[in-house]
């Protein structure tokens, strides 16, 4: 197959649309006929990846690269960086604000999920610069 | 279970998709953290949460469940239902709080799959 690439812009001031493109990516994938599971670990491991683009960074874009072996999703946003990654890998680490948690999130699950439901994940973060999530999920 | 028997069982209002009433789930899962759901459920057909934001029905999209009970008396806005509606999620509300509904449903067969203990 052609690879299929889609891109999103995610909108960091509104909490209430995020998911949005994990729902796009989703549906699509859908759409392809590809196995229910691969499906399941894309939109979950893209979902927290664009939450934390909301609730950490103002936002960003997202982009799915879908091909016969897998897809790869990169989630860039110019936010504030990871200070220490190894602790934000942590399972319940959280500098999520109680605003943020009592809406569902901040539980320090975030990450750990993503490195759970994928088959790689590279961090790529600069403090005052922004970070890049880049996650292979293969079929 | 049917959504009917859960509808009956919890005394429940059907806030969308009644169509979605004769489906069958096998297991649920009670959580007013969206992570934690995201992170062990594995097969739940149903969540049931306190939390009326439109997470809720985003996380419950991505985890395939077909259908959300809002605890506690607490009703969504309008835009969370029309997600639902988008998603084909039925919606339920009961007036039962969190343990009760979920004690409810367990004491009926309704167990949960996945990671019970961690
Ligand atoms: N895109 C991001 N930009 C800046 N900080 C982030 C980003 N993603 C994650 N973090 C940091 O890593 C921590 C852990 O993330 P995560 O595991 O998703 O937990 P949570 O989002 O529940 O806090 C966050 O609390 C935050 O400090
Ligand atoms: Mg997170």
């Amino acid at each position: 197959m052609e690879p299929i690439i889609l891109t999103f812009d995610v909108n960091g001031d509104d909490f209430s649309v995020a998911g949005e493109a994990s729902s796009a990516v989703k549906k699509h994938l859908k759409q392809l006929g590809f196995p229910p599971d691969l499906i399941r670990r894309v939109a979950i491991a893209m979902y927290e990846g664009e939450i934390n683009m909301v609730i950490h960074a103002d936002g960003g874009v997202a982009t799915a690269e879908i091909n016969e072996t897998g897809v790869k999703i990169t989630l860039a946003d110019r936010g504030p960086g990871i200070k220490d990654v190894n602790l934000a890998m942590q399972e319940g680490y959280s500098t999520a604000p109680e605003e943020v948690r009592n809406l569902g999130f901040g539980a320090g699950m975030g990450l750990p999920n993503i490195k759970k439901y994928s088959d790689d994940l590279k961090i790529e973060t600069e403090l005052g610069v922004g970070t890049t999530l880049t996650i292979q999920i293969n079929m | 279970m049917k959504l009917a028997e859960i509808r009956n069982l919890l005394d429940a209002e059907v806030l969308c998709c009644p169509e979605g009433l004769e489906n069958e789930v096998k297991s649920a899962c009670g959580s007013d953290m969206m992570s934690d759901v995201l992170a062990y459920v594995k097969d739940q057909g149903i969540l049931l949460t306190g939390l009326v934001n439109p997470q809720t029905v985003r996380t419950a999209q991505m985890m395939d469940m077909k259908c959300i009970v809002f605890v506690r008396g607490k009703r969504p806005e309008q835009n969370v239902l029309e997600l639902a509606e988008d998603n084909d999620i039925t919606v339920l509300a009961t007036d039962y709080r969190m343990y009760t509904a979920c004690g409810i449903l367990y004491a009926n067969g309704l167990f949960s799959e996945g990671v019970d203990k961690v």
